[in-house]
């Protein structure tokens, strides 16, 4: 019976696509959102991640204008095999035409690939690795929200700049972390700092001392963290228990979301720095939307930066569509138009996409509020700085993007 | 050298965390031969009960060190009257299957409501701060959880191997008929065996709260690493799987130090060597 249904539907589908493709103002979008649904990071991105699209869906207003928008989602794991495997399935089978959210570097880059391959879209917010819109840049891929060189020449240079010479790395072992330790290393000796040690960790560990032994015994002013997700807060807990800030070194979370500074307390984060390039509580139009997600949310979660890129990235890619009228089910060719069209979102404010598919826009400094000064269950930053676009990610001249070289 | 003092101090705290869950492991699968893939669910029960207990009623540490195990124990031994007591006389396999399902449900009922990242639980007043040890410092907490599992442990084998009550369990295992015609209550005695060795787990998940975060999968994390630690020891051996637990700490630590990539496969790499080896594991009988 169930199969029955199944096949009635795939029926459907491939009725109504097939239909659609005979004219030129096909209206139906598919949208799969991939991300990590139930391990370490699913709380910054995951079933939020899916949320952020549909309302971005409905929001957009295109349903009213005669388009049909339907979302699936995926779970990978943090496995790139997975992953790749969900993404092939999704395009060949499933007739997905964008694939948004897939934290996890490891993961996106290979996603990145199978995208390029099959001429879709791909609106990555969940994925920290700058290689994405540089050495392994697509002309298929967008990259919203953060990434590994706007976090080292945001909180990274503010760190060296304010004394922090040598430092010693916390890497989590896989590609994200890897980026991230070679991103800010390039910023720490550029401001003429050092690095004096490192330690490379299996993604999701649960016990840091070990490592948090070494680098206290290394003596670096600076432990920087270039891990994320659970591995951060049991970093930072863990820190706390072995003092290590109390015996004057500092922790550099390089990468922290508001769901990890939920997860810590603020009772052990407080004073923490780090970048985000959105926080709910920034003015009446973060607040409004966030109000609403976490009405919709199991646990009552504001959303994270990430999921607010998938908000962001979904409104823009739909308001490209609708620009062109139709959607021609060419992946590269609706990324040109996103890239053709300044952004503008209630979240992120303006900002353009550049040619190497770069997402620019404010990013700011925030620090972890002390217990007394929260006001709420989601009360935790305080702004302490605002680093235009340009000056957070990566310059053009300094891009090895294969696509800038027209 | 002072540094792989400190090491090895840390692999004693992990061991110690090893020792208490493959000790609950050890302990049903030797009485009532149920591999119980459960056990990582329900030392995350034991972990989150704390937090409820703390932050819904004001019950400190202290009690939840008590509460919990009880609490927990009682919802394992539920489990055991209501579902796993039918898979007496069965293969292996099905008690594998059943109590890996519990565990995915009881995970995903947590996930639900909780998410991935968790709730913090703070380490309680008197056992906060730390001390120099002139090779390392030492967070006070860390040096309670060694002290305390290694108490809990051997008690355990205490009760087990040399008391009275612990000779009935034995002999109930090996002839349970004979036993019930001394009079012996043999399926309430399972059941509280069950929920001995459950409640194990969840005191190892009160004694972690403090230090990992208190998150739905802390328990799936740490479960294939505990069954390795079952393995090798030996299955349903209680003093092998205590020894065990420690000494795989140990190891375990070292290999963060030396290669800290390597630092979580190096079990499963002792495990293949030893099974090799010696199937039964290091201190098994033949079954």
């Amino acid at each position: 019976m169930k199969k029955s249904i199944a096949s009635l539907l795939l029926g459907t589908a491939l009725a109504v696509t097939t239909a659609g493709a005979a004219f030129a103002q096909d209206k139906t979008v598919k949208i799969g959102a991939l991300s990590d649904q139930s391990g370490l990071y699913a709380d910054l991105g995951g079933p939020g991640s899916t949320l952020a699209a549909q309302m971005a869906v409905e929001d957009s207003g295109l349903a009213a204008k005669g388009w049909k928008i339907d979302i699936i989602s995926g779970d990978h794991q943090n496995k790139p095999d997975i992953g790749t495997a969900i993404a092939r399935q999704w395009f060949d089978v499933d007739k997905v035409d964008i694939i948004v959210d897939v934290p996890n570097s490891g993961v996106a880059l290979a996603v990145n690939n199978v995208v390029k391959e099959k001429n879709g879209v791909y609106i990555n917010s969940g994925a920290a690795t700058s290689d994405l819109t540089n050495a392994q840049c697509s002309p298929n891929t967008v990259h919203w929200t953060y990434d590994t060189y706007m976090l080292a020449h945001t909180t990274g240079q503010a760190l060296v700049k304010a004394g922090g010479d040598t430092w010693f790395f916390l890497t989590a072992d896989y590609a994200f972390g890897a980026a991230l330790e070679r991103d800010t290393t390039a910023v720490i000796t550029a401001n003429g700092g050092k690095v004096v040690g490192g330690v490379k960790h299996p993604l999701n560990t649960p016990d840091f001392s070990s490592f948090l032994l070494q680098a206290q015994a290394s003596k670096a002013k600076i432990i920087g963290l270039a891990n994320a997700g659970g591995d951060t807060t049991n970093t930072i807990k863990q820190a706390a228990e072995f003092g290590i800030v109390k015996g004057g070194q500092k922790l550099a979370a390089l990468l922290l979301f508001l769901t990890d500074v939920k997860a810590i307390g603020l009772e052990t984060a407080q004073g923490l720095n780090f970048t985000e390039t959105f926080y709910w509580d920034m003015n009446d139009q973060t607040r409004a939307f966030s109000k609403r997600f976490s009405e919709k949310m199991k646990n009552g979660a504001m959303p994270t930066m990430v999921q607010a890129g998938v908000y962001a990235g979904v409104r823009h890619y739909l308001k490209a569509l609708d620009a062109l009228g139709g959607n021609p089910h060419d992946g590269v060719k609706v990324v040109d138009k996103m890239k053709s069209m300044p952004t503008e979102d209630e979240l992120f404010g303006k900002g353009e996409i550049q040619p190497n598919g770069r997402t620019i826009h404010n990013a700011y400094l925030f620090e972890v509020k002390k217990p007394s000064e929260s006001k709420g269950p989601w009360d935790f930053y305080k702004l302490v700085g605002t680093v235009s676009g340009d000056q957070a990610f990566t310059p053009l001249s300094e891009s090895k993007c294969a696509l800038l070289k027209k | 050298m002072q540094a792989l003092y400190a090491q090895l101090l840390v692999g004693l705290i992990n061991g110690s965390f090893y020792a208490l869950l493959s000790l609950g492991l050890a302990v049903i699968f030797g009485m009532l031969n149920i591999i119980n893939f459960a056990h990582g669910a329900l030392y995350m029960m034991g972990a989150f009960v704390a937090y409820f207990l703390l932050n819904l009623g004001g019950i400190s540490y202290w009690w939840a060190l008590l509460f919990a195990p009880i609490i927990v124990g009682i919802f394992g031994m539920i489990l055991e009257r209501t579902m796993l007591k039918f898979l007496t006389g069965l293969d292996h396999l099905y008690g594998l299957l059943l109590t890996f399902g519990i565990a995915l449900i009881v995970q995903g009922v947590f996930q639900n409501f909780f998410g991935s990242s968790g709730l913090p639980y703070a380490i309680p007043d008197q056992l906060k701060g730390g001390m120099n040890l002139g090779f390392m410092f030492l967070p006070i907490y860390r040096g309670w959880v060694v002290i305390f599992s290694l108490v809990v442990c051997l008690a355990t084998w205490f009760l087990i191997e040399k008391t009275r009550l612990g000779a009935y369990l034995r002999a109930a295992t090996e002839n349970p008929t004979l036993v019930r015609a001394f009079g012996i209550n043999v399926p309430r005695m399972i059941t509280l065996t069950y929920g001995l060795g459950v409640g194990l787990a969840a005191l190892a998940g009160v004694l972690s709260a403090p230090i990992n975060q208190v998150r739905p999968l802390m328990g799936a994390d740490l479960i294939i690493v505990v069954f390795a630690v079952v393995v090798i020891g030996g299955m349903g051996s209680i003093m092998g799987s205590i020894i065990t637990g420690f000494a795989l700490g140990v190891i375990e630590g070292l290999t963060k130090y030396f290669y800290p990539e390597a630092s979580n496969t190096v079990v499963f790499v002792l495990m293949v060597l030893v099974l090799l080896v010696k199937p039964t594991g290091l201190t098994g009988r033949a079954a």
